[in-house]
């Protein structure tokens, strides 16, 4: 059986979704971030996989690839500062418990 | 031959690492699987010839975002709890097959044009032109480095000692 544009998107499909699950259901803060993470390079395998399939010699999901990696960088390290401010405040990062600006 | 058993052996590590992240109860050994799955999707992408951005996913995932991810998670050692979860498990598993079913079904069903030229190798000078020739992304490259600068001072701002 020879591997297809279709098997990477569902590949890409099911890592986003384990992806989406841990990030609803993860009460540590760090897991949530890595979950993020996790659903981030589900959309990269996707946009690749167009890019060689369906505009082989163009290119421009790769371009798009480069682009999302470049803003996954600024989030985990804006997210990770955030999670260490919370921590020297609170001295916990348990999602349920940072409810500062709940109303 | 060679392509599909490479295919099918980074897509077992990827959702077999992608597990560990969510069902470990360990954080550090979640990050450890974490990074697992990073580099096995590098391989995916040598695969899709995306030679570049395999070269790209090590440096930037498995080099630096992992790292920060197990800094922090050094730096917040004292809290006890290892990697529970709320309430919601039972909605967000539904949430998430709802999800994968429809994405599954989309993606079968519809007649992709998948075009039959050759890709291109290697592609890091394409990528070059593509990213900084006239006509091409420049404008974004540009607004992609204020937006890392920002983040940058962002973070020190944000994670520094008052």
């Amino acid at each position: 059986m020879t591997i297809g544009l279709e098997h990477y998107l569902v590949l890409s499909a099911v890592l986003f979704c384990i992806g989406l699950y841990g990030a609803l259901t993860k009460r540590n803060a760090v897991i949530i971030l890595m979950c993020i993470e996790l659903m981030l390079n589900a959309v990269n395998i996707s946009l690749v996989a167009f890019s060689r399939y369906v505009v082989p010699v163009l290119l421009t999901g790769q371009v798009f690839a480069i682009f999302v990696m470049v803003v996954a960088a600024a989030e985990v390290a804006v997210g990770l500062a955030i999670v260490l401010a919370i921590y020297r405040g609170l001295a916990d990062i348990d999602a349920n418990n940072i409810n500062l600006m709940k109303w | 031959m060679g392509l599909a058993a490479a295919f099918w052996i980074m897509a077992v590590v990827i959702v077999a690492a992608a597990l560990g992240v969510v069902f470990l109860r360990n954080v550090f050994r979640a990050a450890l699987t974490l990074v697992l799955c990073f580099v096995a999707v590098a391989g995916l992408y040598i695969t899709l010839s995306a030679d570049f951005l395999a070269a790209v996913q090590i440096l930037v995932y498995v080099g630096a975002i992992s790292v920060l991810i197990i800094l922090a998670i050094m730096m917040t050692r004292e809290v006890p709890q290892g990697s529970p979860a709320n309430r919601l498990k039972l909605p967000a598993f539904i949430v998430a097959a709802v999800v994968l079913g429809i994405m599954i079904y989309t993606v079968t069903k519809t007649a992709w044009q998948v075009s039959a030229e050759a890709p291109l190798t290697p592609t890091t000078v394409p990528l070059a032109t593509k990213l900084f020739s006239e006509g091409g992304f420049v404008l974004p490259v540009e607004i992609a480095a204020v937006l890392l600068l920002a983040a940058i001072l962002g973070a020190i701002v944000i994670a520094r000692e008052k």
